[in-house]
């Protein structure tokens, strides 16, 4: 990668609890040595509405749960060289699967009608239909990196940027696991 | 031990070493320090060679051996590691993981599992196959205990603790393929079962987070087997 | 019972046979048995002693005679006239025909080369003989091998001749029996046994069914001519509890040869004893490998133990034990009778004698057959089989079941033997043998066998229990047309797993129907995969 022009890095959350974020902004100062050599072109902590095109490193929280998720995943991967399986609901669909054994539609009563809300309903304006299952994102598109993790730490996400950043397949099974 | 037992020697991954008549390969890998990834195995409890990890390459043939189940011969050389192992042992893994409900991050056990540790031993960082997520349930019956089947892997190491150690044989396996299940007796809830002692060794033994003690929240649950070499070794004293 | 008494029965049954002018015989196996044949004896019965005809016409059940689509079959002797899908109202008209016009339209005709194609070796006597009486098997030269055997030789020259007759076990892997036997006979115990693999459980095939139902006698005959040569001195029939016909008839068989001393106690006067009881399986598949069956037979879960030991070494009990196939056992008789070499004078150089096959699927002529090892695929499906039905084109063959494989139009001059059948990516199997035309599509048969052994699977070993899983549902993926060239390499990689590390033969096996689909009808495949991919795949080369 050529050394004088910044990268371009983007994040973005899918089915997912933003926990994976979290971690990343728990990085602390070293956001600042990242800052020296990304911009963050897309992501829910800057104020871009659009998928740019051209990312060098997209990092992906969460599961694929709703058609909007899918939606999303497919128009990244195109705009993205490298992209990475960001925690575990990415990488085995994690906590939104446990619903997947039931099915949507047991699933939505159950949460909806059956849980003993004051006003019982399943809402259906203004969010996305529900995917039969959750599931990870390389059964959809192609994955480069998976850093596996719930969430993964803050120094694990620092080291696979940074390796990433230069140029290397970041070796992740010393320091993170499914779970950690 | 009289002194005509006979010593076989062969070799492992290049080193020389040597076993007695009744010592497995992996009995002898261990010795050596050569740790040869296993899930089913334990030692103390009869190996039963079914979860295919321990595979290992014998020279001159084309066959995977496993190694928990195999005596060596005089001369052979065993291969652990090698890229088509890997890719085997790897492979098995993926298909566990996509076979049950594994949820990590939610797992009395995790941080303490073996399935897990052996995952990120043999790196594998995500699941190729589809994950089945079947319904399974939770028996919570047992006032000590409690099995969840969405974190069995079917090892049978429960079963045979019970049967070799416990000597209740209160477990036993039902049904076939992927509905295989693991039950308490006739299948009765656990916290009916006449047979169990509830002495807890099938939950110290389980791999993972199939078998807990209740009341253990996530990652609480981590198993104690200092038990079974202290069995084991009181067993073979009391029949010397 | 010793010789003379033998032949004293012989003759006994033979003038008996001879008083009548004409015998009927009617087909009493399980296919026949579900048209109505039962009600066929009963009626026939009845109307020839109405007529009062009891001396001259002879009604008899009989086995098998193999053109089950055909049932209820009634034979005529000594005419050999076969009428084919009779009715007990039609049954009478046959007696009406015996001294006049045989009845035309409902013959046979036996100068097809469905019959004069076979050769009957292991079903020598199934469809003649009355598998309820044991005085019929003797007249047929029944048990004279056993008298033979334990009066005349000696152990070791009873394995010899099955060494010369180079017989391989009819179970599916096709290993030497004569090499079997003499590693059994050759370990010291106190206690052996004998067990006679009789579960079959590939779908479609009842040739060992048949077999049993048909010829009891001649099965227990070869288990007791093992027992001597092997030392044992129980024996097991282990079937499974679907064959109920096969399991009475074997019971009574049992009894009858008890009761004339050719089976219990110092038998024929020697100091050689040996017991045989049925055993019952609950229709696992799984419980025909040897080992499984053994568990099952011992009251444990039917599942696979860890070969080696072999069973030959410590098998049932621990103790060693023999086990072989039903069609194993059905020609031992005949070898000690006539001689190994004579046995080894069919077939080819390595796969001697001949082979029952279950022949279904898209073919005129359905049904059981026996044929000489070394005969092409081509004989057996246009001469034997007559061709494929309704104008439509031969696509390929299924051999083995669901452990085996499919063989394409142009391999179809292939001798039937072990080594070809293997080398092509199939099996001899057991014998099932299901025929494919060209409206069949290969994924779905290679997802219905896929199925069955996911099904079958005894969860185990997770190589097999989860990878067959797997398997299936990638096929469903290919079904829909939703495959990716992802899910191509994964198919193939996963096949290569499950064959290579599962514990025992089923899940080895059960990746073969795919592999070889994939090997002769890879376009299929293509064809079925994502546009886009396949485009990719296109371009590619
Ligand atoms: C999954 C599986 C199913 C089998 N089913 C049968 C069966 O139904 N009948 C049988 O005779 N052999 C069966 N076999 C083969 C037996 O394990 C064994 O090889 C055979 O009974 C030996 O007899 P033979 O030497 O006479 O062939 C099966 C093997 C496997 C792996
Ligand atoms: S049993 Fe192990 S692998 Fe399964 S969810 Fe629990 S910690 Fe994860
Ligand atoms: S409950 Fe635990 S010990 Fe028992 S079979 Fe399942 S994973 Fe193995
Ligand atoms: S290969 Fe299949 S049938 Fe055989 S032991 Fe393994 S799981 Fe059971
Ligand atoms: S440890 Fe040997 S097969 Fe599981």
């Amino acid at each position: 990668m050529k050394k004088n022009k910044k990268l371009r890095l983007a994040t973005i959350w899918l089915d997912g609890c933003s926990g994976c974020h979290m971690s990343f902004l728990d990085i602390d100062e070293r956001l600042l040595l990242l800052a020296e050599k990304v911009d963050i072109v897309f992501s829910p902590l800057v104020d871009v509405k659009v998928f740019p095109e051209d990312v060098d490193i997209t990092l992906v929280e969460g599961a694929l749960g709703t058609e909007e998720d899918l939606h999303k995943l497919m128009k990244i991967r195109p705009r993205t060289k490298i992209l990475v399986a960001f925690g575990d609901c990415a990488i085995t669909a994690n906590i939104p699967s446990m619903r997947n054994p039931f099915g949507v539609e047991d699933t939505l009563n159950y949460i909806y009608l059956e849980m003993g809300a004051d006003r019982p309903q399943i809402p259906t304006q203004g969010v996305p239909p529900l995917l039969p299952r959750a599931q990870p994102l390389h059964n959809y598109v192609k994955v480069d990196v998976f850093i596996p993790g719930c969430p993964p730490s803050a120094d694990t996400i620092f080291f696979a940027l940074n390796e990433l950043i230069e140029g290397r397949t970041p070796q992740l099974s010393q320091m993170t696991r499914f779970g950690a | 031990m009289s002194g005509n037992t006979t010593i076989k020697t062969f070799v492992i991954d290049g080193n020389p070493v040597s076993a007695t008549e009744s010592e497995t390969i992996l009995d002898v890998a261990r010795q050596n320090g050569v740790n040869i990834p296993t899930l089913c195995n334990m030692s103390g409890l009869t190996s039963t060679g079914q979860c295919r990890l321990c595979m290992v390459e014998i020279a001159g043939s084309n066959r995977l051996t496993p190694s928990c189940v195999t005596k060596p011969e005089e001369g052979m050389e065993v291969v652990t590691e090698s890229p088509r192992l890997l890719k085997y042992r790897q492979m098995i893994l993926e298909l566990l993981f996509s076979e049950r409900n594994h949820i990590c991050a939610v797992c009395v056990t995790n941080g303490n599992c073996e399935l897990q540790s052996m995952a990120q031993r043999l790196e594998v960082d995500h699941v190729r196959y589809e994950y089945l997520h079947p319904k399974f349930k939770v028996d919570g019956s047992h006032p000590k205990f409690e099995v969840d089947h969405n974190r069995c892997i079917l090892c049978g190491r429960c079963v045979r603790v019970c049967d070799e150690i416990e000597g209740a044989h209160t477990r036993d396996l039902r049904n076939r393929g992927i509905q295989t299940l693991v039950i308490t007796d006739f299948d009765g809830p656990w916290g009916e079962s006449k047979s169990c002692t509830s002495c807890g060794k099938c939950v110290h033994v389980c791999p993972t987070g199939a078998l807990a003690e209740k009341g253990k929240s996530v990652a609480e649950m981590a198993k104690r087997r200092q038990f079974l070499p202290y069995l084991v070794m009181r067993r073979k004293g009391a029949s010397k | 019972m010793t010789n003379e008494e033998l032949l004293e029965i012989v003759e006994k049954e033979a003038e008996n046979t001879a008083k009548f002018r004409h015998r009927l015989g009617v087909c009493t196996g399980t296919g026949c048995m579900s048209s109505r044949s039962a009600a066929i004896v009963t009626e026939l019965q009845a109307e020839v002693k109405k007529r009062g005809l009891e001396n001259e016409i002879q009604v008899k059940k009989v086995g098998c005679m193999g053109l089950c689509a055909a049932g209820p079959i009634i034979s005529v002797q000594p005419e050999n006239i076969f009428y084919r899908d009779m009715t007990p109202e039609e049954a009478v008209s046959v007696i009406d025909s015996l001294d006049s016009e045989p009845l035309h339209e409902k013959m046979i005709d036996i100068s097809e080369p469905f019959f004069y194609r076979q050769e009957k070796y292991a079903l020598e006597n199934a469809g003649v003989v009355d598998p309820e009486r044991i005085e019929d098997y003797i007249a047929a030269g029944g048990y004279a091998a056993l008298i033979r055997a334990i009066t005349e030789m000696t152990p070791l020259d009873v394995i010899q001749e099955i060494i010369a007759s180079g017989l391989r076990g009819r179970g599916g892997a096709g290993y030497p029996t004569g090499l079997k036997w003499s590693t059994v006979a050759k370990i010291e115990s106190d206690l052996k046994y004998i067990v006679c693999n009789a579960d079959e459980g590939d779908p479609g095939a009842f040739m060992d069914r048949s077999v049993l139902e048909s010829d009891p006698h001649r099965v227990l005959e070869g288990m007791a001519i093992a027992a001597f040569a092997v030392g044992a001195s129980q024996g097991y029939i282990y079937v499974r509890a679907e064959y109920p016909l096969a399991i009475k008839r074997m019971k009574a068989a049992i009894k009858q040869a008890e009761k004339m001393g050719l089976l219990g106690q110092d038998i024929c006067g020697t100091p050689f004893n040996f017991k045989v009881d049925v055993r019952l399986g609950a229709g696992a598949f799984v419980c025909g490998e040897e080992t499984a069956l053994l568990n099952s037979i011992e009251g444990n879960r039917g599942m696979p133990r860890l070969r080696p030991p072999y069973p030959a070494e410590a098998g049932l009990f621990q103790k060693p034990t023999l086990v072989n196939n039903v069609e194993t056992f059905a020609n031992i008789s005949g070898i000690i009778g006539d001689g190994g070499k004579w046995f080894a004078r069919i077939g080819t150089a390595k796969s001697k004698g001949t082979k029952v096959f279950a022949l279904t699927g898209k073919i005129k002529n359905t049904g059981l057959i026996e044929v000489p090892m070394g005969i092409t695929l081509r004989e057996i499906v246009y001469d034997i089989g007559g061709g494929i039905p309704n104008g439509r084109k031969f696509k390929a063959i299924q051999t083995g079941g669901p452990s085996g494989g499919c063989i394409p139009a142009e391999h179809l001059d292939t001798p039937v033997d072990y080594e070809s059948l293997k080398a092509l990516g199939s099996m001899m199997g057991s014998g099932g043998m299901i025929v494919i035309d060209d409206t069949s599509n290969m994924i779905d048969m290679a997802r219905f066998f896929m199925e069955f052994s996911m099904e079958e699977s005894c969860g185990k070993c997770a190589p097999c229990r989860v990878g067959t899983v797997q398997l299936y549902n990638l096929l469903g993926k290919f079904q829909q047309g939703e495959a990716t060239e992802a899910d191509l390499a994964t198919l193939e990689e996963l096949c290569d797993l499950v064959r290579n590390t599962s514990l025992c033969g089923l899940g080895q096996a059960a990746p073969n129907p795919i592999v070889s689909t994939l090997r002769y009808f890879r376009n299929e495949y293509l064809e079925k995969m994502k546009p886009s991919a396949a485009a990719a795949k296109e371009e590619a080369r």
